[in-house]
């Protein structure tokens, strides 16, 4: 079964096609960074508008890439939700009234279904059950997964997701957008040690997160270093906040070692509650280096396995989408004749497939 | 000559299919359950016709003004079918879909076209229709205040569609020093994939089309997000992202 499958949830555009006998033939990508980044956010207004201009296009790069006819489809698996409802629409009536003009069937993707997913891409692919966290700008939590469809939620963030925490800290330290690789790499240049941030909600049992705590904690210290930088007239050129290009590396660094720190505990937890084998990171987070290494530690003491996507299916993308749409129409699921898009969506709410 | 039109720019929510100038039609008021009609309807259509999609010369969408979400429904759906069939496009103006609807209403051949655009403006275009059987633009289609218009230098015309429902007084106040008579107020009136039908059988004639990923919507309100000034530090912990809708 040859799938196209289309993500349109936030800011990037994704398209793949996915065939269930040999994996992922080709997938093509448009960022909108670029286009947000003067506005320091997504606009969605302006989101929508560039998916429509580009989603076409990048159909047609995908299916040339991958050698097949668009006649070849055997199914459309397009993004429902969550996520913002105009981009999300600019991709469902595309998708939907392809896969009707095509004569083949459609079915709805959850985002974080395909987020978690996504290492399914991966030559070594994990087997049910495992644990996955989620870590993106949009979600953190924590969810045992049984099979497709059967996800019992553990835990999830209170406030600000995880790589929301991780963008605001970097816009915070003049870091730019989007801030999480930025933020990331300036902590390359930093020494630990320097500051300390806490790890929020690590003492508390239950599995839930809590990052907003981390970017106040992030600002004071700015200030503080920023106060003490003019009292004492430091020899290295000050930026606009005040610190120089080290106070920054080793905020930057602090804070990833706190907000990875806190990832991994709960994650453990997670195992260690759930007597899982098996660890899935998946969401734009996922692509931390320091998220990737500590956690790969902490899966081992335990004997456990890790798994997650390669880097470039960590962030939204189509591939994941074509996937998950997949293992749903080849279980027999298939969409009635509608433009689904919706903003909220509970993963607990999705239908469970049997696997073969 | 075949050509199916779609519409879901405002409140209505239309498909329609005109086969040799005779057209079919679909047409329901269903704000925000467009999406879940359209295809529906399409589908409707084409099987009452006993018609295959193989069968259509070219596919035709009101590419706006209207709401944006609207407009991008109706861009969207066209893209897919056109792209999946390689049918061409021919996008139509929704204003121009409100001249037609009038002139088939009430033999009217100058309209004043205004659909609300929200945030207390209107989108504004003034057609006359020639004895080619084609509507031509006397003012071109634009966004702005109902209060500073430009209309035409004089005529009678008839006044239609859901800005002069909503904008009444104001517009009636700017035209009261002009040389403009309105004969006729609709302003209840709304485009119609039926209308949209019609001006795209004519446009079809003049190989006016273009291809899938052309079909694109005409929003005419382009300034949507404003660009952030320099954002204190309190500023930014409290949310960072700017949002503009329609």
């Amino acid at each position: 079964m040859i799938v196209l499958g289309i993500e349109s949830s936030c800011d990037e555009t994704g398209i793949a096609v996915y065939s269930s006998e040999e994996g992922l033939l080709a997938h093509a990508l448009h960022s909108q960074i670029a286009l947000h980044a003067e506005y320091g956010g997504v606009v969605p207004e302006l989101a929508s508008r560039d998916h429509i201009r580009y989603l076409i296009p990048l159909i047609k790069q995908a299916l040339a890439q991958a050698g097949i006819k668009k006649k070849t489809l055997d199914g459309v698996a397009y993004t429902a939700g969550p996520g913002l409802i105009g981009a999300l629409m600019s991709g469902a009536s595309v998708a939907r009234s392809l896969a009707w003009a095509l004569d083949i069937p459609a079915v709805e993707v959850h985002h974080m279904e395909g987020h978690l997913l996504a290492p399914m891409l991966e030559a070594r692919p994990p087997s049910f059950p495992f644990l996955a966290l989620l870590v993106s700008g949009g979600h953190t939590l924590l969810a045992d997964v049984k099979g497709i469809g059967q996800y019992a939620l553990l835990g999830q963030s209170l406030d600000d997701a995880a790589g929301e925490a991780f963008d605001k800290t970097a816009k915070l330290l003049g870091l730019g957008y989007p801030g999480g690789p930025a933020l990331a790499a300036a902590a390359k240049q930093g020494h630990a040690g320097y500051y300390h941030f806490p790890r929020p909600m690590v003492d508390r049992p239950g599995l839930d997160f809590s990052f907003s705590g981390l970017k106040t904690y992030a600002l004071n210290t700015m200030m503080k270093q920023a106060e003490k930088n003019l009292a004492e007239t430091v020899e290295h050129p000050l930026n606009a906040q005040g610190l120089t290009e080290q106070n920054v590396a080793d905020i930057a660094l602090a804070f990833e070692q706190a907000a990875v720190d806190t990832l991994v505990v709960k994650s453990q937890r997670a195992l260690i509650q759930q007597h899982c084998q098996r660890l899935v990171i998946a969401g734009g987070v996922s692509a931390n280096l320091r998220l990737r290494e500590q956690m790969g530690q902490m899966v081992k003491k335990h004997h456990a396995e890790l798994f997650y996507p390669a880097v470039e299916f960590c962030t939204d993308n189509g591939a994941m989408i074509a996937l998950a749409g997949c293992l749903r129409l080849q279980a027999g699921q298939m969409q009635p004749l509608e433009i689904a898009a919706r903003a909220r969506w509970s993963m607990q709410a999705l239908p469970s497939i049997n696997q073969t | 000559m075949k050509i199916l039109a779609i519409d879901t720019a405002t409140e209505a929510c239309s498909a329609a299919l005109s086969i040799d100038n005779e057209v079919i039609t679909r047409y329901q008021l269903a704000p925000r359950e467009h999406s879940r009609l359209i295809l529906k309807m399409i589908d409707r259509l084409m099987c009452e016709a006993e018609l295959s999609l193989s069968a259509l010369d070219a596919l035709a969408f009101g590419q706006g003004p209207g709401a944006f979400m609207g407009i991008r429904i109706a861009a969207g759906v066209t893209q897919g079918i056109a792209y999946a069939r390689d049918l061409p496009v021919i996008p139509v103006s929704n204003l121009m879909a409100i001249a037609e609807v009038t002139r088939k209403q009430t033999t009217a051949e100058h309209v004043l076209c205004a659909i609300d655009a929200r945030m207390k403006e209107i989108y504004w275009a003034a057609y006359q229709y020639n004895n080619q059987g084609e509507w031509m633009e006397v003012i071109d289609e634009c966004v702005c205040d109902p209060q500073t218009m430009i209309y035409p230098e004089h005529g009678r015309w008839t006044a239609a569609g859901t800005g002069w429902a909503s904008y009444i007084d104001s517009m009636t106040d700017r035209l009261k020093n002009s040389n403009i008579e309105i004969e006729t107020l609709l302003p209840a009136c709304l485009p119609s994939a039926a209308a949209i039908a019609r001006i795209a059988c004519h446009n079809y004639q003049h190989g006016r089309m273009v291809n899938a990923e052309q079909a694109q919507p005409v929003y005419l309100r382009n300034n949507v997000a404003s660009k952030p000034r320099q954002k204190t530090f309190m500023a930014l912990l409290n949310g960072n992202t700017i949002s503009s809708e329609s």
